[in-house]
């Protein structure tokens, strides 16, 4: 299926393209500019070509850090997506790739960083040199100007010193640059992906260090450092004739001495809209957080599986979306992604919470799952909610025949797709398009999930009930058994229920072999469009993608599998 | 803020200031800056740090992911036993390695970052008292807990270096849940009376007789 990767990665590709080719064409165009212009001539005598390669890079990352900011504005992003109707299909999956864009600015603000301070290294080394005794001729004029009351200078270094650090560390432009560098460097090494496995809060406390990096990228430029000649210094002091008469400056009317003046900062000029963008993303969070959420059902699951069941004025929710909690007697300044499980016919919303890290448990604890006495519901903490978000799987109903594969914790957007499947099915008014529905679901050890087999199970009878038990058709996979349950397995085989589920359909044990699935639907199906919805490790998400590819048919009337790859 | 494990990131510090005193220190000797000495001196201890910092220590708990190629450093620096392990150590080393380049420009940000990663180290000694065991002759009082990190114990608390090492992989014994099959004929004496239960339920009937060997040992084929 090209066709179908192109659709799906086409755009992307196209996109970050076009990011790229901006900053090429950003970077050549000021780089030339510097090289050419003629009031920056004189400072070229002394900095030679590394002034160019300085303000260009600086230009790129004036855009870069325009950008940076506009990805992880998440409620901006859902707003886009809400609104806009003209933004279907590929456009649309864009949105979900927001993170990774802020990842690829990220890294061209390190490269450009790179390039600017190495570049002034350069700079400031050279502009230090030209005050030495060892300069002479126009590089020495040059360096003097500046000195008698009636002269601009040139050369910010104004003498000899022993050091450049400490040169660096008296002007505006050195201590903000320093400053920058080390907020820019302190960001990245607690960004890597190893940091924010081990320790997710690390990560985003040190990434408010932003707030110092703006700052001083503001404040960078007010020293005016980077000088050129005025024009009316220009208009009067011709440049290549003057620059070989330098020692009749101060005496010929014809090379008056030329004038410099410092360039006008800009970088806050790049960054002022989305710092506002942003400022306003953050107040609309506090101001979602401060919104009540009233916790309606608490279930302990034996699992160690607290469900909740909340409301919230004017929430509304579509399948495989997930909302931000937060609990402000645990951390006030965390939040944490859940996918949402209800459906949205419901007049709740729900999530399920399993503890795998210090909040997850310290929240599991505050709601009593640990098996204490009943919580009154006047003692139970605050939560505050702010979403929901992400894509949603309403795609599924798009098509006669949907695939949806689980694998692990990815079973979590499945089940509000499920139950949303199963409301819809009993809306007799609208005759739903999709007719068929397989699921798959693959994981090592059911206990962890039973919530989500007590699910199936009461689809199961509701199903039946409605006359429906065809509809829908679920495979669950076990991965891992130990020799006693394989045992207990084997002694029950012929009964009518699964021993360990309790579902009419049995567990099968191992991994599925997708080529014999993927045969046996495509058979059952053979002129269907057949849209196939994953949610789980990515080494699976290729095969499955593969196992589409191979088994959609050349023929256009035939059968095709639609991978539909989202990020949850 | 207490589960931080700050010597994981200390770590990542350590390595970035390493290359990037490395980049200074080239930048400085290859356009011959005055006092382009220091410059040298910096590749050299940038070098020496990114040795140092490459192989990544063990998390207290949860799986480490190893950098790639890190068993050959991890052979190295475990040589040098508590020098490399305690992170007190690493910390000063880290602080007086980063101060020689801070008199050249070039290097001077590669200064910062490895003072800030010598920083963080120090921290991991200073972690909130309920993270680490009340240790022995200290009161347990969060103003006494700042203190004793002060004060030399026996016993090295708190984080260390560890290294992450393979573990032997133990070859699977082939044909060790093979269960024999019951070496006597029917009649065969109850569970209790035989000295392996077989795990069968239907296997347990039938009075009891003496054992017999099998003329041929009974194995499994498949290897």
């Amino acid at each position: 299926m090209m066709g179908c990767w192109i659709l799906n990665e086409g755009l992307s590709v196209i996109l970050v393209l076009s990011w790229l080719g901006v900053n090429f064409y950003l970077f050549i165009d000021t780089f030339c500019w510097y090289e050419k212009e003629e009031s920056f001539h004189y400072t070229r005598v002394i900095l030679g070509s590394t002034l160019a390669w300085a303000r260009a890079s600086a230009l790129c990352l004036n855009f870069n850090c325009m950008l940076i900011l506009i990805p992880i504005s998440r409620n901006l992003i859902s707003f886009i997506r809400g609104t806009s109707i003209c933004c279907r299909g590929p456009w649309r999956r864009q949105l979900d790739k927001n993170l990774k864009f802020h990842k690829l600015v990220a890294y061209g603000i390190a490269v450009n960083a790179a390039i600017h301070v190495v570049a002034h290294f350069f700079n400031l080394e050279r502009y230090h040199w030209s005050q030495s005794e060892e300069a002479e001729g126009l590089l020495a004029a040059l360096s003097k100007l500046g000195n008698t009351p009636n002269e601009s200078y040139l050369n910010p270094v104004r003498t000899f010193p022993a050091n450049t650090a400490t040169e660096l560390l008296r002007t505006i432009a050195g201590v903000t640059g320093l400053v920058i560098s080390l907020a820019l460097v302190l960001i990245l090494t607690s960004s890597t992906e190893f940091i924010r496995q081990v320790s997710y809060e690390l990560f985003w406390y040190i990434h408010h260090v932003f707030i110092v990096f703006f700052l001083s990228l503001a404040i960078h430029g007010t020293g005016r450092i980077v000088r050129g000649q005025t024009q009316d210094s220009l208009s009067l002091h011709n440049v290549t004739f003057c620059s070989d008469h330098y020692a009749e400056w101060q005496t010929a009317a014809q090379c008056p001495v030329p004038q410099f003046s410092g360039k006008e900062p800009s970088a806050w000029k790049w960054v002022l809209g989305p710092v506002v963008l942003y400022a306003c993303e953050r107040i609309i969070r506090f101001w979602r957080s401060q919104q009540e959420v009233v916790i309606t059902k608490v279930i302990s699951h034996p699992s160690g599986v607290l469900e909740l069941h909340m409301k919230k004025r004017g929430f509304k929710m579509a399948p495989g979306q997930y909302i931000l909690m937060q609990c402000p007697a645990i951390s006030s300044l965390e939040w944490h992604p859940f996918t949402l499980t209800s459906a949205p016919q419901e007049d709740f919303f729900s999530v399920h919470i399993r503890a795998a890290g210090d909040w997850t448990a310290a929240l599991l604890e505050a709601f009593g799952a640990g098996g204490q006495a009943l919580q009154e519901p006047w003692s139970l903490p605050r939560l505050a909610v702010d979403g929901p978000f992400g894509a949603a799987l309403t795609d599924v109903f798009h098509y006669p025949v949907s695939v949806c594969i689980a694998a692990g914790i990815g079973v979590t957007p499945f089940a509000a797709l499920l139950k949303s499947i199963w409301y819809k099915c009993s809306e007799t008014q609208t005759p739903l398009k999709l007719s068929k529905v397989y699921f798959y679901w693959i994981c090592r050890d059911a206990r962890a999930f039973e919530w989500f087999a007590d699910l199936l199970l009461s689809l199961e009878t509701r199903m039946s009930e409605q006359g429906k038990t065809h509809f829908l058709s679920y495979h669950i996979f076990l991965t891992g058994w130990d020799e006693n349950q394989a045992v207990h397995i084997a002694l029950h085989w012929d009964e009518n229920t699964d021993v360990i589920t309790g579902l009419k359909q049995k567990t099968f044990y191992g991994r599925p072999n997708w080529n014999n699935e993927f045969r046996q639907i495509a058979y059952n199906h053979p002129s269907s469009s057949i849209g196939v919805f994953f949610c789980g490790p990515k080494a699976l998400s290729k095969t499955l993608q593969r196992m589409c590819r191979f088994y959609s048919s050349a023929d256009p009337r035939g059968v095709h599998f639609y991978y539909n790859k989202e990020s949850f | 803020m207490g589960q931080i494990e700050w010597a994981m990131w200390a770590n990542e510090q350590a390595l970035a200031s390493g290359l990037i005193l490395i980049t200074g220190g080239i930048v400085a000797t290859a356009g011959h800056f005055t006092q382009w000495y220091f410059g040298a001196y910096s590749i050299v201890a940038g070098v020496f740090v990114c040795l140092l910092e490459y192989p990544r220590g063990k998390r207290k708990k949860g799986s480490t992911m190893e950098r790639c190629g890190q068993k050959y450093m991890t052979a190295v620096v475990k040589l040098f036993g508590p020098l490399t392990r305690n992170y007190y150590i690493r910390a000063i080393l880290h602080l007086l390695l980063s101060v020689p380049a801070g008199f050249l420009l070039a290097t001077i940000l590669g200064t910062a970052c490895l003072a800030i990663a010598s920083g963080i180290y120090l921290l991991c000694k200073f972690l909130p008292p309920a993270e680490r065991a009340a240790s022995p002759g200290c009161a347990p009082s969060s103003v006494c807990a700042g203190f004793c990190v002060y004060l030399p114990r026996a016993a090295v608390r708190g984080e260390q270096w560890t290294p992450i090492e393979p573990k032997p992989r133990e070859r699977p014994h082939v044909g060790g849940t093979i269960k024999q099959p019951p070496s006597n004929p029917p009649p065969r004496p109850p569970a209790e009376a035989r000295k392996k239960p077989s795990e069968e339920a239907e296997a347990a009937e039938g009075p009891s007789a003496g054992p017999q060997d099998n003329p041929i040992p009974v194995t499994d084929e498949i290897v």
